[in-house]
């Protein structure tokens, strides 16, 4: 009962066959791409068609296929998710491409991000700074009640605006010094909002911070390249409140 | 197989606080000394994990993603329930107790819900010291919404990412713990194999999902927290990688299995566009609060929805289900929409849909109102489909979302193995035959945070088993098996894709054990089944090698299980001959097509017991006694 338009792609995707193997783009046809399909589906396609013929499928990572939980990582025709304001590439459809059309498929570049196989990457770097400090030091057990702290609506919704990262990082593909400043500022910005996470707001900031260099990103130009192809919309003003916890910590310290 | 539930007596409202004064404890010197291996960290295992190191133990955990971060529960949508009566309405640990047993269509156990209602409260506290950024209203205190099933409204939520907030306050909580060194992490490692020595759960046996490499972990006490078996349907709304492996492994090494029949089918998801279709998209049970649920009166009417006016409606809930209405629980309204379709009213391609309408919402509260509420839903929507829901109605169409089935466990959330524990979706306990939105959150983080951390004491301190290493023949045994299937899937060499043999199964599943199953249809999937999965193995095509990522093979691996895993759900299908929940025997209904139980034959838990390869599971049964809900005929109308 499939129903939709169909066309035919010209797809350019790098193929890599491990950590240290050389990488290559390499051409493949898509054909029979139906406009409703996801971009990832139109891989699915494509990989079973290879399986067919005994090549191996190309390699991605996914798993919600929601835009939730930032597996899928891709670089689609030079744009981290491919450039559909508030998109991951999992929830990228085929309507927006055109019958006959050149795609590029790579995965994410950065040195903190070594490339595993294919388009998949090893983003553990994250985890590593999240664990340098991005939580609320409150072991289960004995919180007060829910509602004993009102926390304004405001905060509130600020706090989520922040939290909504998906950890997918395309902030730091889309940067030219690899910099992860978003994703290191959505957190710090995330829990700053909350009165719970404003204790340790600048101990947070100054250890993620740490953490992240350490990693081997580089440093944040306000390029702004973050802000515009982040899935949630995650403002740079984030980084402005990055900045404030840090600033605030190294003066007290 | 010998089912203890190792249930309390007594005042229902004592059982727990009783029973944790029952339990033994590990001194908190004596704690550092346990290891405990934590299969997954979703909401269940996450939040496990980072609190049995808190307390002292040695965890180490695993996860098949490459971060903890993503695990399926990252996708909740719509809230998590708990008895907190902070709209005054009259909620009451009772009262979710009672709606739980009630929605669960009397088919769970009474101690283990009234447990999970009375923990409830505990977890909101915990998840806003962890900064969890709850909806708020304008005076700074938490929002509540209703969900399916209940009269009260006791479900918080973070607009539509309620399960990404809460899992990742666990996952912080979690990568606390790695920082602290109290949790070993171990992602892109997938479980293939659970080791009982003595009579004992003492291991598991991994592939790193990277480089191939087969390892093998000892511990004194194993956690399975590996999420639901959905995606045995092919299509789910559940995340691609959701699988039965860990816990089908266990089932094989004898842990039973319990109710595998009961899927939990969700009302309200995108319907299907085309074969190529990888999975099914879920629009939050909370869009029921304001959207309207209808199809056309006259069969066949291809009219556009505005073009069809409000006489010509049938908005079948209401009618049917006055006192609930558009918020009747999943299965009623499931079977409902099913209903409505086969009567040749469905919208949309192939008439396989419903509407589910905002208009009246956005003439009542504007558009802004329900764009705060429910406005990432509806650009999901939107990015799905192409279609804008502000000005027409969404389709959408009942998919399989939730498996109600799982290990079966005791009230410590022991397995019928000694030491293999099992939380979250994984196991069966409490919510019978049919979920109400928004308890499973409150299952996997009660499990997770407030009921495991002690149980698992208690075996820790009454096992006394000798410490075991990886040396043992048992590890390598296991081991040895793991490998020799990896090398079978390689050398078949055939000519069919795992997803191709995936859809087919599915889609057989899907029409016989599905919204309405039959003696007959059953009995053909126990034909078909097999000879499909005999197929699968002369047949498949698993290319690469196991020395490095191979993401065919991994499937493959889930295929293969599913491929039995779906025969035993036919088999206990079959054999429960009563409709209860979401499972709806077509043979067994109410003049007026309700599920119609049978208290008399099956007021049981049904526990099945693996007997070795090729012959028939033996089905033992927990009989569920009912002590504080009477039993009755449920009805929301
Ligand atoms: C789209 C959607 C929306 C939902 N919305 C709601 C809602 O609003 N409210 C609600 O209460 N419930 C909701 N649910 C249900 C709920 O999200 C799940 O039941 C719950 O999150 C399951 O949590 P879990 O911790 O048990 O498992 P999961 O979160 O599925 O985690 C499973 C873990 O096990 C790991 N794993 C699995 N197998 C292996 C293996 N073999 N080896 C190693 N690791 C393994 C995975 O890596 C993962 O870490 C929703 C479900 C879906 C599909
Ligand atoms: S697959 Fe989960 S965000 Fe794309």
């Amino acid at each position: 009962m499939t129903t939709g338009k169909t066309m035919t792609l010209k797809l350019h995707v790098w193929r890599q066959a491990g950590p240290n193997a050389p990488g290559k783009m390499t051409d493949y046809v898509a054909n029979n791409v139906n406009e409703h399909m996801s971009f990832l589906e139109m891989l699915d396609v494509v990989n079973e068609e290879l399986t067919k013929t005994g090549e191996e499928p190309i390699a991605f990572d996914h798993d919600c296929r929601e835009g939730i939980c930032g597996a899928c990582s891709m670089v689609i025709n030079g744009i981290p998710h491919g450039g559909h304001k508030g998109v991951t590439a999992c929830q990228l459809h085929m309507r927006h491409f055109q019958d006959g059309q050149d795609i590029y498929i790579e995965p994410w570049r950065a040195k903190a991000f070594p490339v595993i196989r294919d388009l998949v990457t090893n983003r553990s770097a994250f985890d590593r700074i999240i664990a340098s400090g991005g939580y609320v030091s409150v072991n289960t057990g004995g919180a007060p009640d829910a509602n004993a702290l009102p926390i304004p609506k405001k905060d509130a919704d600020q706090a989520f605006d922040a939290a909504a990262c998906i950890g997918c990082g395309a902030c730091v593909a889309a940067c030219k010094n690899a910099s992860a400043m978003l994703f290191v500022a959505a957190k710090v910005s995330h829990l700053s909002h909350t009165p719970q996470g404003k204790v340790e707001a600048g101990d947070r900031a100054r250890t993620m911070i740490a953490q992240m260099d350490a990693e081997g990103f580089g440093t944040c130009s306000n390029y702004s390249q973050c802000e515009a192809v982040c899935p949630k919309e995650i403002s740079v003003k984030v980084i402005a409140d990055l900045n404030r916890e840090y600033i605030k910590s190294s003066l007290l310290k | 197989m010998k089912l203890d539930a190792r249930c309390p007596s007594g005042p229902i409202e004592q059982r727990w606080s009783n029973h944790k004064m029952d339990m033994k404890l590990v001194n908190p010197a004596n704690k550092r000394k346990f290891k405990i291996i934590i299969v997954g960290t979703g909401l269940a295992g996450g939040s496990a994990a980072a609190t049995l190191s808190e307390l002292g133990y040695q965890v180490d955990a695993f996860c098949f993603q490459d971060s903890p971060r993503r695990a399926h529960s990252i996708a909740a949508q719509g809230g998590i329930n708990a008895a907190k009566n902070y709209q005054n309405d009259g909620d009451s640990v009772q009262r979710l107790f009672y709606d739980t047993v009630k929605g669960g269509d009397f088919r769970a156990r009474e101690s283990n819900v009234w447990r999970l209602a009375e923990v409830s409260a505990n977890i909101i506290d915990q998840c806003v010291a962890q900064g969890v950024p709850f909806a708020r209203e304008y005076g700074g205190h938490l929002a509540n919404r209703s969900f399916g099933g209940a009269q009260v409204s006791r479900t918080f939520y973070a607009r539509g990412q309620t399960g990404q907030q809460l899992l990742i306050g666990a996952y912080q909580a979690l990568e606390r713990q790695v920082q602290a060194g109290g949790v070993k992490m171990h992602t892109r490692h997938e479980m293939l194999e659970l080791v009982v020595i003595d009579g004992h759960a003492r291991g598991i046996v991994t592939r790193d999902l990277v480089t191939g490499k087969i390892e093998s972990w000892a511990a004194d006490a194993v956690v399975l927290a590996s999420g639901g078996y959905g995606n045995v349907f092919y299509l789910s709304t559940n995340a691609k990688g959701c699988n039965v492996t860990a816990t089908y492994r266990a089932f094989k090494k004898g842990a039973g299995f319990a109710n595998p029949c009961y899927t939990q089918i969700h009302p309200t998801c995108i319907p299907v566009s085309g074969d190529y279709q990888s999975k099914l998209t879920l629009m939050s049970e909370s869009l029921r609060n304001d959207g309207r649920v209808w199809v056309p009166t006259q069969q066949g009417d291809t009219r556009a929805p505005s073009q069809i006016p409000d006489s010509e409606r049938d908005y079948y809930l209401e009618r049917k289900y006055p006192s609930y209405g558009n918020l009747a629980p999943r299965d009623i309204a499931s079977r409902a929409a099913k209903q409505v379709c086969d009567e040749g009213r469905g919208v949309g391609p192939g008439g396989r849909g419903v509407y589910l309408d905002f208009g009246d919402a956005i003439k009542r509260l504007g558009a802004k109102v329900i764009s705060e509420r429910y406005g990432n839903l509806f650009d999901m929507y939107t990015t799905i489909t192409g279609e804008d829901p502000y000005s027409a109605p969404m389709r959408i169409y009942p998919a399989v979302h939730y498996t109600m089935g799982g290990l079966w466990v005791d009230y410590n959330l022991m397995s019928t193995i000694p030491g293999l524990h099992v939380v979250g979706e994984a196991n069966f306990s409490d919510h019978g035959a049919n979920r109400l939105g928004a308890s499973a959150l409150m299952q996997g983080l009660a499990d997770g945070y407030f009921i495991l951390p002690y149980t698992i004491g208690h075996y820790l301190a009454t096992a006394k088993q000798p410490k075991v290493t990886t040396d043992h023949p048992e590890f390598k045994k296991a081991a040895e098996d793991v490998r020799a299937r990896t090398t079978r899937f390689l050398a078949i060499g055939g000519k069919r894709t795992v997803a191709d043999f995936h859809r087919t199964l599915g889609a057989l599943l899907w029409e016989k054990c599905g919204m309405g199953r039959t003696e007959k249809g059953l009995k053909e999937l126990l034909q078909e089944i097999p000879v499909l999965r005999e197929e699968f193995w002369k047949n498949v095509n698993v290319p690469g090698s196991d020395a490095s990522l191979n993401m065919a093979l991994e499937n493959a691996g889930r295929v293969a299980d599913f491929l039995e895993f779906g025969e035993l759900m036919v088999r206990d299908a079959l054999d429960r001959a009563e409709s209860c929940g979401g499972h709806f025997r077509e043979e067994f209904q109410t003049p007026d097509g309700e599920a119609q139980r049978n208290d008399a034959e099956y007021c049981h838990a049904s526990v099945w017991e693996y007997q070795g390869e090729g012959a028939t599971p033996v089905r033992h049964k927990e009989p569920l006694n009912f002590e504080f809900v009477e039993l009755q005929t449920r009805s929301y109308k």
